[in-house]
């Protein structure tokens, strides 16, 4: 737990695992972080062995594909990115990517550790990426539907002015061609080095929901893990379906935040998806091999 | 308003103190020697004013964040008493319970009826702590939402004061939906049939402070600022260390003039010399002659003009490139 709340931190400040698990063990690590390339890693050659990190079991890279990146063993669902979601629920893995010519800028100058472009440079020469968030358009079973999906490993899916402005125009797509929407989120949050820019993408992907739902197309939320900041105080809570997959941790604050706010322990299965359903806020939870015929049928029960 | 011997300064308005301080040295000679000093205070209360003007004139960004934190600041009951009359407050989300951080009610501006809403901190330590230090929780935003519904409903202007470190980070605001409330509170805010103005009177903190900020015109006074983060929890996760907030704060942009300049505002609303701790009736009276001109060309528009401009005036925010 308090692993993988470190790794949220980087994630949020757009690095790469940097928690030492060496720390208190009688092995240092000399050289700091992960040094592969994540372009690296994607390629993995097939028969390399991939440990689930909740229940340890071992299995190779494509068994876990064949298993829509979930452990066979325990469900576990590993975090993926755009184009295993879209190959997951376009028929036939087939889309037609839109707006993809869209790309941030520095408008600002920022320099935090590193500067801002200097950190997005880095992210385009690993990444086949443009930004946080890639939308496509496809059929699920048949029915055309328009899917925003956020990639996790582009600073932390973090919610800037490009995410913002490809929502608004995903939106209007659906409204041009009547489709339904649907928008895969994951992501730390708003992307602090857009500053209040990134702050009034809030606003800005609300107005759009707003016609959206004016033209009474559908818009379905699903919340994936992690989940949090900016996205769900904004167009992730806001579905005419809220729907997640299990285990996701999903919330408003980060659970590190909370956790020295209040100054104790927080619940077991905290600001999982099973704690956001059973406090009201989920539709339903939806197992990534059922997603796709469970999609099918709400777009269907929706449309007839 | 406190006294000049009730009032507490920031390191950088030391100066102001020690004339204050001199003043008073001057009154207490003057009572023991009989000898006329009323010149001398005159002078040093002119200097007075030229010191607090030439303070704010020069501020860090980090400066103006602590100005708007600044323990005398006026804040959102104090505006609407001094600003407006007959203010009923109105308690309750009609769900949970009532949240103290957020205040809000029917109240009547130059003669017409409003509805003003804004988050409220404490005046001394235990009202601090009531009013959660101005961190509403989920029941709060939705108190917010119904009494901008109530407006709705009998077509009056909504008015909302922000002023807050940001949304409550806690284990029952998670448990009742922070992010949905918030979320759900910019949705209808955005889509709301009356003329919604919103003023950062103090501090803008993210989310916390767009669950009640999406309007026709956005404000900020002078000493205030807004941004996606406070500065602190931006060095915090950005530098990994609580030291560079002053940077944070700078790299952040987030004063009134930069937001201005950005076009993410509408407008600076200045504040009395040194800042609005000064003068509570001064900050209140210019709010006011800044709010009702405003107010008047808002309801010239029809409601559908209004949220078509307001989603067309967000859709615009932000940056990027196209290849």
């Amino acid at each position: 737990m308090s692993k993988q709340v470190e790794d949220f931190d980087a994630n949020l400040a757009g690095e790469e695992g940097k928690t030492e698990e060496t720390k208190s063990s009688w092995f240092k690590r000399i050289k700091k972080g992960i040094n592969t390339k994540t372009s690296e890693k994607k390629e993995t050659p097939e028969g390399l062995w991939v440990k689930c990190p909740d229940c340890n079991y071992i299995c190779t890279i494509s068994e876990l594909r064949e298993h829509l990146f979930v452990c066979p063993k325990c469900a576990y669902h590993h975090r993926i990115n755009s184009s295993e979601y879209f190959e997951v629920l376009f028929d036939n893995n087939e889309f037609i990517e839109l707006f993809d010519n869209i790309r941030s800028k520095d408008f600002l100058d920022f320099t935090d550790l590193k500067p801002y472009k200097k950190r997005l440079e880095e992210i385009w020469s690993k990444t086949d990426l443009k930004d946080s968030m890639r939308v496509a358009e496809g059929k699920v079973n048949g029915q055309g539907l328009v899917i925003a999906c956020m990639d996790f490993e582009f600073i932390g899916g973090s919610l800037g002015s490009v995410m913002g402005e490809k929502f608004s125009r995903a939106v209007d797509h659906c409204i041009a061609h009547g489709l339904p929407y649907m928008v895969i989120s994951k992501s730390g949050g708003a992307r602090m080095m857009e500053s209040a820019f990134s702050l009034m993408q809030l606003a800005k992907t609300s107005g759009k929901l707003s016609q959206l739902s004016d033209a009474k197309l559908p818009y379905i939320s699903l919340l994936t893990d992690p989940t949090f900041g900016g996205i769900s105080a904004s167009f992730g809570m806001l579905g005419d379906l809220n729907i997640a997959e299990p285990g996701a941790l999903i919330g408003f604050a980060g659970p590190r935040v909370i956790k020295e706010t209040i100054k104790r322990d927080l619940p077991e299965g905290f600001q999982r998806s099973e704690f956001l359903l059973d406090h009201g806020f989920l539709d339903f939870i939806v197992a990534r091999k059922e997603l796709k015929n469970k999609l099918a049928t709400v777009l269907e029960l929706f449309k007839n | 308003m406190p006294t000049n011997a009730n009032r507490q300064f920031l390191d950088f308005e030391k100066p102001v103190k020690d004339l204050i301080d001199e003043i008073e040295n001057a009154r207490t000679r003057q009572e023991k020697t009989k000898i006329d000093m009323t010149d001398l205070i005159s002078r040093l209360e002119q200097n007075i004013l030229e010191k607090r003007k030439e303070i704010t004139e020069n501020l860090t960004s980090w400066q103006r964040v602590q100005l708007s934190r600044h323990p005398d600041r006026p804040y959102t009951l104090k505006y609407i008493d001094k600003m407006t009359s007959n203010f009923v407050e109105l308690y309750g989300d009609r769900n949970v319970k009532d949240d103290k951080a957020m205040v809000g009610g029917f109240t009547s501006l130059d003669g017409e009826t409003v509805m003003i809403i804004g988050q409220q901190k404490g005046i001394n330590t235990k009202m601090r702590q009531l009013r959660n230090f101005g961190m509403a929780n989920p029941e709060g935003y939705r108190k917010a939402l119904r009494l901008m519904k109530l407006a709705e409903k009998f077509n009056k202007p909504v008015i909302t004061l922000i002023d807050t470190p940001g949304a409550y980070p806690g284990l029952e605001a998670e448990e009742r939906g922070q992010g949905e409330a918030i979320a759900r509170n910019i949705y209808e805010m955005i889509r709301l049939k009356v003329p919604v103005i919103c003023v950062i009177i103090g501090e803008g903190a993210s989310g916390g402070a767009l669950g009640i900020g999406v309007g026709d015109k956005v404000f900020m006074m002078e000493n205030t600022w807004y941004t996606v983060i406070s500065p602190e929890s931006c060095s915090s996760i950005l530098w990994r260390s609580w030291e560079k907030k002053e940077v944070a704060a700078e790299q952040l942009r987030l004063t009134a003039d930069k937001m201005l300049g950005f076009g993410l505002i509408d407008g600076i609303i200045p504040e009395p010399v040194g800042g609005a701790h000064w003068d509570y009736d001064g900050s209140a009276q210019i709010l006011k002659n800044y709010l009702i001109p405003v107010l008047k060309e808002l309801k010239q528009m029809s409601a559908e003009q209004r949220t078509n401009t307001r989603i067309e005036k967000f859709g615009r925010m932000g940056f990027w490139e196209e290849e």
